[in-house]
């Protein structure tokens, strides 16, 4: 007999921890490092602070370790981020999907999810609970010990203290244990630190390992992006489930509010036009129009100078004779009689300024309905694009700071697209070429890949950046094998078209690749003017050494020849090749 | 005994050389003390400025010059190397040292003046002689030896440490080796009234044995295949100096005709140089026409030898009758002979027969 049982969100993730990228000890102390950092930033990103974040992480117990790192660590992050409200901080900590980014904005993290399952990790490997202070900079910190009811998908509280504020301290600090495999993961979680450094030149960042090396990533500069403002979801994005989920909250009675309202830049005339296309525009029987309805539709219109210069000065006469003869069913119709030059959508506003339209109350939609609704979103193609406010690229000058800073590089060069969709989902593509430094010598390019700030460290082969980067033919842009280049590709969305669960890398959208592929098209362009240079001052250098090594030569011979004592003077001869080469530049 | 009657040559041009060398050095120096980039001015080498003159009877650069400047910075490593050239040539003159190609490639190296490879440092020189208008020798650089003489010639030297000393030619019997100290002797005495050249090395010692040297007053001297630069020089001073009359022996194909035809009109390579040539001097045998009259045992041509034929019908040089026919039987009957051929009628056949009936038709002539 088959039984069922319902599973929580923990319970669930307890059990398919590989979706959440908790594979292997190695891989989990990577992930859980990552996760964690990554709250702490989005979370004095929130409060537009400099982030200070602290990571530290220590050997529980030596003799426990293995020969290869694999043993248990107790990882302790502290930041100075927003804070958690005390009554928050139970299920910010101890219940899976419970977060503060889940909302339509740009931040790091996107459910919430992996700060939990970081922490709901360590207590399945180590039953040991985790210690969570915060204070939001008021006059108390709260301290919580707890662990996650994993079947129940709640926070056990063990242990909660409140102390006074004295310093005035605001932020978070988290200390767990876990097991892990540190050594195996040393490499990656260094390349992880170093390239949210990069790409976070604000930000300071300090990390203990094991073995008690402090590593310092120093922030170059405090100035931050500018936060991103939240969304409202745009049609092109929604499915059934969104749009009946918005259904469920809305107070709009009709239609032409819903979607006003609900969606990202929906205006009048667009909400309108849009559900006229979409065939939920109920208008008037022009044969039972009211007297009173037709003075305020002549009124609305002679008032107005924009309908005017469509309708012309209208009398209620013109109407009244007009409805007599009318054979349409519904106003649209019986107006475009009148006036066939106008635009239906014109027509339109006009019904709609007179209170003439009429639309369903969204809440009285039936399920066919509301998917004819959606589907018909999708197949409109007048929705303005959605625009960019929502999202937080870095910006040229701090990725050309980050990048300085973490590189050192002769060259750089940094580009930030126009914002684009995918969708419905704004992005945004910033891409930088950066030349010599400390990068590597490599036959292939070095490439950094960022998505929403965050370092893109694994499948690197699968990633479209890869993809667009080997189609391209470095040889145009003077580009040889061996030359240490690196590429940096930085894509800000609402939503980031990761293949996986695992935030590892980025799926081929037609759209973001095209993106991608101008941006770094443009940085290699000044790259190839850099390299063209450079490689003429490398030129230039060589021939006048060539004529530095053989004057001098031909002048004695020749002394030696003509039987001369005396070599002749080519001082000015030299002078002259160089002065020769600089004039022709 | 026929006496030298010109005056000692070799002095002359020694003499000529070191000042066309100073010339060459004060030219440019001056240029470069006028504050401008130096360069000089050659014929140029290419093939489509190489002409066959039938007035000098041999090849001759055309009208084509080629500039080398220093300013230029494909030029000057060349332009430099030439110079040093001419400098090395000056010193090797003047201390009266010998050397060759191999010597200057690596001698080169000590100047700081590597040259790639030998290819290089011959064209180099080659460029000095185009310039000049002397040859290697002249400038002390020597081939390797190859090359002998036998016969009743007294000679003088001129190299260090030799002034003065004579000597004859026949003092040794398996011959003189054509070297620098014999290259640049005087002339003192001959006895001899024809030079007979001789391709091959097995050939010359059957002559010197059979006494050749004697019965035909003769001066032997063996080429060892296609003859030096130096040992055509040499017949050329022979021919016009001792006013000898030269005959050229060779093996009875395409290539020893060929061996023949540059000692008589010179080589395409050498377009830019006098003096190698001896344009008198005759082609004695093996005919293809002696093939058949004397019934030698033969090879067939390969068709390499055929090819070759074929060019050399199209070479300007080979106009005359006499080429025309032999070119024309090599081709009708196909087959070739070497000079040891003769053995076939017993080993002084090529003494006693062929080589007094072929003095005489060539003296005819």
């Amino acid at each position: 007999m088959v039984t069922f049982q319902e599973i929580s969100p923990a319970d669930f993730f307890y059990r398919n921890r590989d979706i959440a990228g908790f594979t292997n000890p190695s891989r989990a102390i990577f992930v859980s490092i990552r996760e964690l950092v990554e709250n702490s930033l989005d979370s004095a990103d929130q409060m537009s602070v400099p982030p200070e974040v602290y990571v530290r992480l220590t050997e529980e117990d030596a003799s426990t370790t293995t020969e290869s790192g694999n043993g248990v660590y107790r990882l302790l992050i502290m930041d100075n981020g927003s804070g958690i409200a005390a009554r928050h901080i139970p299920s910010a900590f101890g219940q899976v999907l419970f977060g503060s980014n889940y909302k339509l904005k740009q931040a790091r993290g996107t459910f919430g999810l992996g700060g939990t399952m970081a922490i709901l990790y360590g207590q399945i490997t180590t039953h040991k609970p985790v210690l969570v202070k915060s204070s939001t900079g008021g006059s108390k910190v709260y301290e919580f010990k707890m662990m996650i009811d994993i079947q129940r998908n709640r926070p056990l509280i063990l242990d909660r203290k409140t102390r006074r504020n004295k310093e005035n301290w605001r932020g978070t600090i988290v200390e767990y244990s876990l097991e892990g495999d540190y050594y195996r993961a040393m490499s990656k979680i260094l390349e992880y630190l170093k390239q949210t450094a990069l790409l976070t030149p604000y930000a300071d960042i300090k990390f203990v390992d094991p073995k008690g090396r402090l590593y310092m990533f120093n922030r170059v500069t405090t100035k931050m992006p500018p936060p991103p403002t939240e969304t409202l979801t745009h049609p092109y994005g929604v499915d059934v489930e969104t749009l009946q989920r918005i259904i469920r909250v809305t107070e709009s009675r009709n239609l032409l509010d819903f979607m006003r309202k609900h969606f990202h830049r929906v205006g009048q005339g667009t909400s309108l036009s849009f559900l006229d296309f979409a065939g939920f525009i109920r208008t008037p029987d022009p044969k039972r129009l009211k007297p009173e309805a037709v003075a305020r539709l002549v009124e609305t219109n002679n008032k107005s100078k924009k309908f005017r210069k469509f309708f012309g000065r209208i009398t209620e006469e013109q109407i009244k004779v007009g409805l007599k003869k009318a054979k349409s069913q519904d106003m649209i119709a019986f107006l475009k009689s009148i006036f066939p030059n106008v635009d239906r959508t014109i027509i339109l506003r006009l019904l709609a300024s007179s209170g003439l339209v009429r639309t369903k109350n969204p809440k009285k939609l039936k399920p066919p309905e509301i998917v004819k609704l959606v589907r018909m979103m999708k197949q409109y193609t007048d929705f303005l694009p959605p625009d960019a406010s929502c999202l937080s690229p870095l910006g040229e000058d701090l990725l050309r700071a980050g990048i300085l800073k973490e590189l050192k590089p002769e060259f750089i060069a940094v580009s930030q697209r126009k914002p684009s969709t995918y969708a419905g989902h704004p992005f945004i593509v910033e891409t930088a070429i950066a030349y010599g430094g400390d990068i590597p010598k490599k036959d292939d390019i070095v490439v950094y890949r960022f998505a929403n700030k965050i370092p893109l460290l694994y499948d690197e082969a699968s990633d479209v950046s890869i993809r667009v980067i080997r189609s391209i033919n470095w040889r145009r842009y003077k580009v040889a094998s061996g030359m240490p280049i690196a590429i940096l590709v930085h894509l800000c969305s609402t939503k980031v078209p990761y293949k996986t669960v695992g935030k590892e890398f980025i799926a081929d959208r037609p759209e973001v690749k095209v993106e991608i592929l101008n941006g770094i098209r443009e940085v290699a362009r000044r790259l190839q003017t850099f390299l063209a240079k450079r490689e003429h001052v490398a030129k230039e250098k060589k021939r006048l050494s060539v004529f530095a090594k053989y004057l001098p030569k031909i002048a004695q011979f020749s002394t030696d020849l003509a039987g001369k004592t005396e070599a002749p003077d080519i001082e000015l001869l030299l002078k002259s090749v160089r002065k020769y080469e600089t004039e022709g530049k | 005994m026929k006496r030298k009657e010109s005056e000692s040559s070799t002095k002359k041009k020694k003499d000529a050389v070191l000042n066309d060398l100073r010339e060459f050095g004060g030219e440019l120096y001056g240029q470069m003390e006028k504050g401008k980039f130096p360069w000089v001015e050659m014929p140029s080498r290419s093939t489509e400025n190489i002409y066959y003159s039938p007035d000098v009877r041999q090849y001759i650069l055309g009208e084509k010059s080629v500039k080398r400047h220093a300013r230029n910075i494909r030029h000057i490593k060349p332009f430099t190397q030439m110079v040093w050239a001419g400098f090395f040539a000056s010193e090797l003159v003047k201390n009266r040292k010998t050397s060759t190609l191999r010597d200057v490639y690596y001698s080169a190296q000590a100047y700081e003046m590597t040259f790639k490879d030998q290819p290089e440092s011959n064209n180099i020189l080659t460029d000095l002689e185009t310039a000049t208008g002397f040859a290697r020798e002249d400038f002390n650089v020597f081939p390797e030896e190859r090359s002998a003489l036998f016969g009743d010639l007294t000679i003088e030297y001129t190299v260090p440490g030799y002034e003065g000393k004579q000597l004859n030619m026949t003092s040794h019997p398996d011959g003189v080796m054509i070297g620098p100290s014999v290259v640049s002797a005087e002339f003192a005495k001959t006895g001899c009234d024809k030079v007979i050249a001789i391709e091959k090395g097995g050939l010359f010692t059957r002559f010197i044995e059979e006494r050749v040297h004697e019965k035909f007053n003769a001066l032997l001297v063996l080429t060892a295949g296609q003859a030096p630069r130096a040992t055509r020089h040499f017949l050329n001073r022979l021919n016009t100096e001792l006013d000898l009359p030269v005959y050229i022996f060779t093996d009875g194909d395409p290539w020893g005709m060929h061996i023949a035809m540059v000692i008589i009109s010179g080589s395409a390579n050498a377009a830019h140089l006098r003096g190698l040539t001896t344009p008198d001097a005759k082609w004695g045998g093996v005919y293809a026409t002696d093939i058949v009259d004397y019934k030698l045992p033969t090879d067939p041509l390969t068709d390499v030898d055929i090819k070759r034929l074929h060019e050399l019908e199209k070479d300007p040089r080979y106009t005359g009758d006499l080429w025309k026919r032999e070119i024309k039987t090599f081709l009708k009957i196909k087959k070739k002979a070497e000079q040891e051929a003769f053995s076939r009628y017993g080993l002084t056949y090529i003494v006693d027969e062929y080589l007094p009936a072929k003095l005489e038709e060539m003296s005819a002539d």
